[in-house]
């Protein structure tokens, strides 16, 4: 019963999602009006986190796996990429560590200037 | 048995988690992060059915039913993102602004290497929603018309990438403080990032942790922007 009913809380929010991005024409995945809307409750207290606990657990701890397919079609898309699959690997690497350092460091210069600004 | 192979629905759900159990025990047996488990699991599946030469449609008509559930999955991360949001609420200009520099710089980094290297709008756009979750990332490429296997692939080894590398980029830029790392963690390389954020420690976790939701949203709009460029 328990389950049942955290998974019927957690679908009616994909259906939400879903119904959303059919009706707002913006490329915002169905997920990402999900997540908005699940936090929104969350913080309304509407629902507690104690009723969705173990099925979204569940489900984020199994998560990995829902990605396998979808990269797996890569084998489909192998002809449109295997000329450029230098460059490929040189755009990964680059703005990986591009955005790690920015990221880190504007975020630490912004926590250091608020310490100076309260000493 | 080729008629039950290419007839069989749960072929192609036993093939990803099989995989993805044995990237587990490789990860745990050898402790090299280079052995991401997501990462085995796809090389062993595209090599199970290169050499079987089962089509990859009979693998992906049992394997959808996976997929199915990545949206109900991806609007869970709202738990713990309830969880973390005291941290967040202290630290709010800090981590905003970082993980917003971030998303921007991918971009524009992004946009840089594909117009040198001559991309065309399609595997641009593949490439822009590369440093968040591949929830978002996949529908994000979907959306703007990319090459979404290959999305997933390159999030994926961002990740892997993010993993190996986040100590030695973050001794050698002196980044210090452990919300900074969380957040250029997790903005560079999501869940996979996060994984070694945890190691580092709880703030470093938490933290990495949210910027993998809030880059997530950034670079729905972001990407949507950016797609105008080339």
């Amino acid at each position: 019963m328990k389950y049942i009913i955290q998974l019927l809380i957690i679908i009616i929010f994909a259906f939400i999602g879903e119904v959303l991005h059919h009706f707002i024409p913006v490329p915002v995945p169905a997920s990402i009006y999900g997540i908005i809307l699940l936090f929104g409750v969350l913080e309304m207290k509407w629902i507690k986190v104690k009723d969705i606990r173990e099925v979204s657990m569940f489900l984020i701890a199994v998560m990995p796996v829902m990605f396998i397919p979808s990269a797996v079609g890569l084998i489909d898309s192998w002809e449109a990429i295997k000329g450029s699959i230098f460059q490929y690997l040189a755009i990964t690497i680059i703005s990986t560590v591009v955005v790690m350092s920015v990221a880190g460091l504007v975020t630490q210069y912004v926590i250091r200037r608020g310490k100076e600004a309260a000493e | 048995m080729k008629d039950l192979l290419q007839n069989s629905v749960f072929l192609g759900v036993l093939l990803s988690i099989g995989a993805y159990a044995i990237g587990m025990l490789l990860k745990r047996k050898t402790g090299w992060s280079i052995l991401n488990p997501l990462l085995v699991s796809i090389v062993l599946i595209i090599a199970f059915l290169l050499v079987t030469g089962l089509p990859y449609q009979t693998y992906s008509e049992g394997a959808d039913i996976i997929s199915y559930m990545l949206t109900p999955a991806t609007i869970c991360l709202a738990v713990p993102l309830y969880q973390q949001v005291e941290l967040l609420k202290k630290n709010y200009k800090a981590v905003l602004a970082g993980i917003l520099s971030g998303v921007i710089s991918s971009m524009i980094t992004i946009l840089i290497l594909a117009l040198l290297f001559g991309f065309d709008h399609a595997s641009y756009v593949t490439f822009l929603p590369k440093s968040i979750t591949t929830a978002i990332g996949m529908g994000v490429s979907q959306e703007l018309g990319g090459y979404v296997s290959v999305t997933v692939v390159v999030i994926v080894l961002t990740g892997v990438i993010g993993n190996v590398i986040a100590d030695r980029v973050l001794e050698f830029l002196h980044i210090e403080e452990p919300i900074a790392k969380g957040v250029a963690i997790g903005s560079a390389s999501h869940a996979i990032g996060t994984a070694r954020a945890m190691e580092m420690g709880q703030v470093e976790g938490a933290m990495s942790g949210l910027s993998i939701v809030v880059s997530g949203i950034m670079t729905v709009l972001g990407a949507t922007v950016f797609s105008w460029f080339l």
